[in-house]
């Protein structure tokens, strides 16, 4: 080795700020806090109403004396054809669910298709055909649509979007700002599958074992959790973004602390084993079939027990609760006994270097 | 699959604690040399479970936020070329040139892809003939290999548009730099397993015995981190400064012979600058006169970059740990992972990421009147 350097910490400085994107980037997209801070600081000032700002997964309107959950997402996922589900099954599952977040069983859907020029007719039918089973076994009517053709290399084969209406019960109110210290943090199941099978067949990796989604409708489970009471606080789908997101989202909503007990939460192994290849918290890794609840604690056990009696909810476990203490922030106790802070992401995880 | 549980195991993490608590007498610095290992301590909470005596001070080993501004810069200018298509590793594209990144760059229209492996970088060139396929190569001993046989791989398939954009870094002469600085508090380093894996423990011995530091190859779950720390600790508390392995299930002391021939093939050592730290003799490698066609700089006239860094950031100081990252007046207040002043905030890896991250809750800012937060400054040296 030739002659050391002597180091100068005065001169010692990095990198320049990335204060405003004046692009939109993958992160804005990605359920974190990018996403968060599009909507929240473009489109909500640009849009305006209260029903807007209640900030759920579905919004909660008042129609001719009706209380209906009103909700839409669209679907760009990348193959169109996953281990567990499709980009049809998806599109019907996730507005279903989201539906079903605010309490309510989904009853009509809309259907918008954008096709990509040069795309199989073959693929399209695969795909309707899948939304309409998808649709039947969720008890729920595409009712009206759309389709639109873009030029070759404009679009990934099919994007399509859903928009939902569903009938809320009475006596059901389903928000972040209900949650007080003291609920009981529950999720229905093993987390992380949707992500991990999605990445999986995307990137060409191959963890040893077959992961598949969970993409599944959850109006069933939500409706046994409320035949068991109605008084349930918040539910969330941690769809993008994770659990991590999704309790963020509610610990930021309600100004409660949360904290999360992490050798509590259902991780399969394949999933822990593909997050620790890749440098990815399954925390973070988005699911299309599962739910987070916060639950009254009088009412946990049995809400607990409904769930696990229901075939989406088999796995369901308590994994924390929400505190007094550090309002707006969700810290997880970890398995050696040590606390961090659950941060929301920012935009997409990012598989590690090394 | 078991590969995770049983080196996380709470009962036996219990106990090599309780071990290190039984040996420790007196205040002991040791440093994890591995970003990877930060990560592993803060988002487990090892740091809060050890003795008060043992503190840990990360080291400049994350590969994302070494990487010279000058070389985003040169990334970033490459990847906005419309004939180029610029493939990555995940974590480079957050991290910020001067003045953006290379998220941006996509944005802005720079065909700029994720990949895994910089095998699937080649698999890209061979698809598009027409195109310049650039892969970024950064990172230490653990990286280096793969992107060497790449390379030799382009060679010999004569695959000729493409090329490697050179960043890698060398631990042994980072801790050599580190042990010199009058600055240093290091009185032992973690190192960092993997590295050793490719490497072997053949450049630690002399180190060790010129520096007094016991060197310990340390592994990356929670128990081959405790498991470093007491060997560590034992020997400092015995007097003794060697190299331990204790992370035998991956490390052979040779290391991995056909991966250093391949290095030695492709790549030739060479100074290299460290962000936020400066120039290091013979911490880097290149690519060899022989692979001088695949060599993104040689190929890209990328001159002309003019770099710029913001003064209040500190992260020079934390890669060296002189100080912690919450003893920067900037961590969490002008710095976070959203808006970050630097690379040791922006990376996963990040000792301030991860310090923001998992522990901002129970930190303070600690501001320049703290003893440890301003160290004296050193004699001259190049800062790029």
């Amino acid at each position: 080795m030739s002659e050391t350097t002597t180091l100068d910490v005065t001169g010692w400085t990095c990198p320049a700020p990335l204060r405003d994107r004046p692009r939109v980037v993958m992160g804005h997209g990605g359920g974190g806090a990018l996403s968060a801070e599009l909507v929240q600081h473009l489109f909500a000032p640009a849009f305006g109403g209260e029903v807007l700002a209640q900030m759920g997964d579905a919004a909660a309107v008042t129609l001719g004396g009706a209380r209906l959950a009103f909700s839409t997402d669209s679907y760009v996922v990348r193959p169109l054809f996953f281990p567990g589900g499709d980009i049809g099954d998806l599109a019907v599952n996730g507005t279903v669910n989201d539906l079903a977040m605010a309490g309510a069983r989904a009853a009509y859907l809309s259907c918008g298709f954008i096709l990509e020029e040069g795309v199989e007719m073959s693929v399209v039918a695969r795909v309707a055909r899948s939304m309409g089973a998808a649709a039947r076994a969720a008890g729920v009517e595409i009712a009206t649509g759309d389709t639109k053709v873009v030029e070759t290399g404009h679009g990934d084969g099919i994007y399509v979007n859903t928009a939902g209406i569903g009938l809320i019960p009475d006596g059901v109110d389903l928000r972040a700002q209900r949650v007080v210290p003291g609920d009981v943090v529950i999720v229905s199941g093993e987390i992380g599958l949707h992500g991990v099978a999605i990445m999986s067949v995307r990137e060409g990796l191959e963890f040893g074992v077959d992961i598949e989604s969970d993409c599944a409708a959850l109006g069933g489970l939500v409706e046994a959790m409320l035949a068991v009471t109605s008084d349930l606080h918040v539910l969330r789908d941690p769809t993008r973004g994770g659990v991590a997101a999704a309790l963020n989202e509610i610990a930021a909503a309600s100004g409660t602390g949360v904290v999360l007990q992490e050798g509590k939460v259902p991780i399969p192994d394949p999933v822990a084993n593909a997050c620790a290849i890749l440098g990815l918290d399954p925390l973070y890794v988005a699911n299309e079939g599962k739910l987070v609840a916060f639950v009254p604690r009088e009412h946990a056990d049995a809400v607990l027990d409904a769930m696990r009696a229901h075939p989406l909810g088999r796995r369901a476990a308590v994994i924390g609760e929400a505190v007094e203490s550090h309002p707006g922030l969700v810290v997880a106790r970890t398995g050696l006994g040590g606390t961090r802070v659950v941060d929301l992401p920012l935009g997409e995880q990012l598989p590690r270097i090394c | 699959m078991k590969y995770i549980e049983e080196f996380q195991d709470p009962e036996l993490a219990r106990r090599l604690l309780d071990d290190i608590h039984a040996t420790v007498t007196r205040p002991w610095a040791l440093m994890e040399v591995c970003g990877g290992q930060t990560h592993t301590i803060i988002r487990h909470g090892i740091d809060q479970l050890l003795p008060d005596q043992v503190e840990l001070i990360h080291g400049p080993g994350c590969p994302v936020c070494v990487t010279p501004l000058e070389v985003i810069d040169k990334a970033l200018e490459i990847a906005s070329r419309p004939d180029v298509i610029f493939c990555s590793f995940g974590d480079m594209l957050r991290v910020p040139g001067t003045g953006r990144d290379l998220f941006q760059v996509r944005s802005e229209g720079g065909d700029v892809r994720v990949v895994y492996s910089p095998l699937d970088a080649l698999k890209i060139a061979r698809q598009n003939p027409g195109k310049e396929v650039v892969f970024f190569g950064i990172g230490f001993e653990t990286t280096a290999p793969p992107n060497a046989m790449t390379v030799h791989q382009a060679r010999k398939l004569g695959i000729r548009n493409f090329s490697l954009l050179v960043s890698h870094v060398r631990v042994p002469p980072a801790i050599e730099a580190i042990m010199q600085s009058p600055s240093c508090r290091v009185q032992g380093f973690l190192a960092a397993g993997h590295v050793c894996s490719v490497m072997g423990m053949g450049e630690y011995p002399g180190l060790a015995a010129r520096h007094r530091v016991p060197i310990v190859v340390t592994g990356f779950e929670p128990l081959d981190i405790l498991e470093g720390v007491r060997h560590a600790v034992r020997q400092l508390e015995r007097g003794e400064h060697t190299v331990d392995n204790a992370y035998a299930r991956a490390v052979r002391p040779e290391g991995n012979p056909a991966a250093i021939a391949m290095l030695e093939d492709v790549f030739e050592v060479t100074d290299r600058a460290w962000r936020g730290i400066g120039v290091i003799p013979d911490s880097g490698w290149r690519l060899s006169e022989r692979y001088r066609e695949h060599d993104a700089e040689h190929r890209f006239s990328v001159t002309d970059i003019t770099t710029r860094e913001p003064a209040e950031c500190r992260s020079g100081e934390v890669l060296q740990g002189l100080i912690k990252p919450n003893q920067c007046e900037a961590f969490g207040t002008t710095c976070t992972p959203r808006n970050p002043l630097g690379a040791t905030m922006v990376s996963s890896e990040g000792a301030c990421a991860a310090y923001y991250l998992y522990r901002r809750l129970d930190l303070t800012p600690v501001r320049a009147t703290d003893p440890i937060a301003r160290t004296a400054p050193l004699e001259a040296s190049p800062v790029v």
